[in-house]
């Protein structure tokens, strides 16, 4: 059986699972985000009363965090109310962060886990070995009715990837890459494990990287395995790394696909309008005009992003008519980005910094575009109308490639920009 | 839930995300009549107001790819589709839909032989799409008795009301 696989049979009480089984399991996290007030209008429909297990759930405030509109600021309320009557043990509230990074600082996401969340970009957790997968707000409330929710056993994907990235070439232009090889539809209802030397030479915030935008193949979750980075990781977030109980692959499992990728020539790629696969190199696009960057989210918006930025920007101005919203994934990027300084050397280049969460990468707030303008975005989804008028362009790269369009106030190759660095 | 449907069909493309099928910039709405009126309106303005009480959509692959927001399942139905048929569906929408009671049917090259407009006859259990107006039939995939069990009770909620809700 492959990790996932042993994930799912251990949750389900069963010995064995293949793919393509349906299987009950029980869930060892929920969360819950504030865009899904259908969970808790769902559980009160159902007939529900206590919450399975209120020391196994999380709510997040984060994709309408501060709140933009009384609509917003009323279902933050009554969510609040929810986890306040129930006795729910996490309540990430406006102050927090993102939901997938959040609760990896929290310590709450470790190898071996079931974590199933009202968010698609749930698949982020499989940097940690866990098994992470999003849905929607009828599945999330009859886990907390239940503690359990079924699942299709999936099929899954190797994707082995070797090379040295070149400076200036990022995780997230391997995954770009990828999704133009592979496609949005690659792994509908399957996983997708990343593997080779340059994962295993890869950070956490990087492992990250890849596993999130997995889910725009279509994947249920993914998973990297563990290893001496990952436990390091999780020693700093408080998780009792003696404890766990690690499912390994077993020698003879038999992936549905196999990919090999030599990322040792790749330059910077970017995801042209208006599909997460149209993915070109950045060279293709160079000299588009860009009237706004975001840098931020779940895909792009970790102390490693902003130093990207920082290292670009510091000392100097950004383009005139272009703007450059940063805002950090969390609170603990936030304060870091702080004390490192590159808080203060970006907005003296022109950055406009914004609380912790989503911003405007869903098109809800803080930096949303208008008709005709072209947006460069550290993100995960350019789809026509996601950040704001369906007449925008949204264009989809690494957060050096982001930065450094700033500077340039249009589409730059931003390995001409680090080498004085 | 009836096993058979008919309806007239709206064609959509490949990909149809979920920011199409409802924008971002309307997740904050609860009621179901409020989400209905913006059904559609990132992929063709207007639909919401157009679809009438049992039509089909008819689309490419890759139905409801991206944000998990069962917002675009609630939409659907509650703007009165009575299914989706397309080539390949995206996983969270699929069991989002299912859920509610939405049937989504998977059929190869749909998208190719129905016209908007043409009238579809859809049988649950197997699968099979007749087309009224020009008597071609296209053979999806059935659903499997697991889903159906669920959509022939009219979504899950009713299933865990009765299992769970005291």
């Amino acid at each position: 059986m492959h990790a996932l696989e042993k994930i799912l049979a251990k949750h389900a009480a069963k010995d064995k699972v293949k793919a393509g089984e349906i299987v009950t399991c029980q869930v060892d996290l929920a969360e819950v985000n504030d865009l899904y007030l259908h969970v808790i209008e769902s559980f009160y429909e159902m007939g529900g009363k206590k919450v399975w297990a209120p020391e196994k759930v999380a709510f997040v405030f984060d994709h309408y965090a501060p709140a933009p509109t009384i609509k917003s600021a009323a279902n933050h309320k009554v969510m609040r109310e929810f986890v306040w009557e129930h006795g729910i043990k996490h309540l990430f509230d406006i102050n927090a962060g993102v939901c997938h990074q959040v609760m990896p600082e929290a310590g709450l996401v470790f190898p071996g886990m079931l974590l199933v969340a009202t968010d698609s970009h749930t698949t982020t957790h499989g940097a940690f070995g866990a098994f992470g997968t999003g849905v929607g707000a009828t599945d999330l409330a009859c886990i907390l009715m239940s503690g359990e929710l079924w699942f299709r056993v999936p099929e899954v994907i190797k994707i082995e990837i070797n090379g040295k990235l070149k400076p200036g070439v990022l995780p997230k232009d391997v995954i770009l890459h990828i999704l133009g090889k592979l496609g949005t539809e690659a792994a509908v209802y399957k996983a997708i494990e990343f593997t080779g030397d340059t994962v295993k030479n890869m950070d956490i915030p990087g492992r990250m990287v890849l596993c999130n935008m997995s889910v725009e193949m279509g994947a249920k979750t993914s998973y990297i395995k563990p290893d001496e980075t990952t436990l390091k990781y999780l020693k700093s977030r408080g998780v009792d790394v003696e404890k766990l109980e690690i499912p390994e692959t077993d020698l003879d499992y038999e992936y549905s696909e196999t990919y090999n990728l030599d990322v040792s020539d790749l330059s910077p790629q970017i995801a042209i309008p208006h599909s997460v696969d149209n993915v070109v190199p950045v060279e293709a696009v160079k000299g588009t005009r860009v009237d706004q960057v975001f840098i931020g989210s779940c895909t792009g918006g970790r102390v490693e992003d902003i130093e990207w930025a920082y290292k670009i920007l510091k000392g100097k101005k950004i383009n005139d008519r272009t703007r450059l919203v940063i805002i950090p994934a969390s609170r603990d990027v936030y304060l870091e980005a702080m004390r490192r300084g590159y808080v203060e050397a970006l907005i003296n280049a022109g950055a406009t910094f914004s609380a912790p969460g989503c911003g405007p990468c869903l098109g809800a707030h803080q930096g949303v575009i208008a008709s005709g303008e072209v947006c460069v975005t550290a993100t995960n989804r350019n789809f026509p109308g996601r950040m704001g008028s369906t007449g925008g362009d949204i264009y989809l790269a690494s957060p050096a490639t982001a930065a450094a369009c700033a500077l340039a106030g249009k589409i730059v190759n931003p390995v001409e920009y680090i080498e004085e660095v | 839930m009836q096993l058979k449907i008919s309806g007239k069909a709206y064609i959509f493309g490949d990909n149809i995300d979920t920011d199409q099928i409802y924008p971002g910039r309307y997740l904050e709405l609860t009621a179901k009549a409020d989400i209905a009126s913006h059904c559609m309106e990132g992929a063709r303005p207007g639909f919401a107001t157009e679809v009438k009480k049992g039509d089909i959509i008819v689309a490419g692959k890759n139905f409801g790819c991206g944000s998990s927001r069962e917002h675009a399942a609630i939409t659907l139905k509650e703007a009165g589709v009575s299914a989706v048929v397309a080539e390949s569906f995206a996983r969270i929408f699929f069991r989002n839909a299912i859920n509610l009671g939405l049937p989504v049917i998977t059929c190869k090259k749909i998208h190719d032989n129905v016209k908007e407009g043409e009238i579809l006859e859809i049988d649950l259990s197997t699968g099979q799409i007749k087309n009224q107006n020009t008597g071609e039939t296209y053979q999806g995939e059935g659903l499997s008795d697991f889903v159906l069990s669920i959509l022939e009770n009219g979504g899950i909620k009713p299933l865990f009301k009765e299992k769970y809700g005291s």
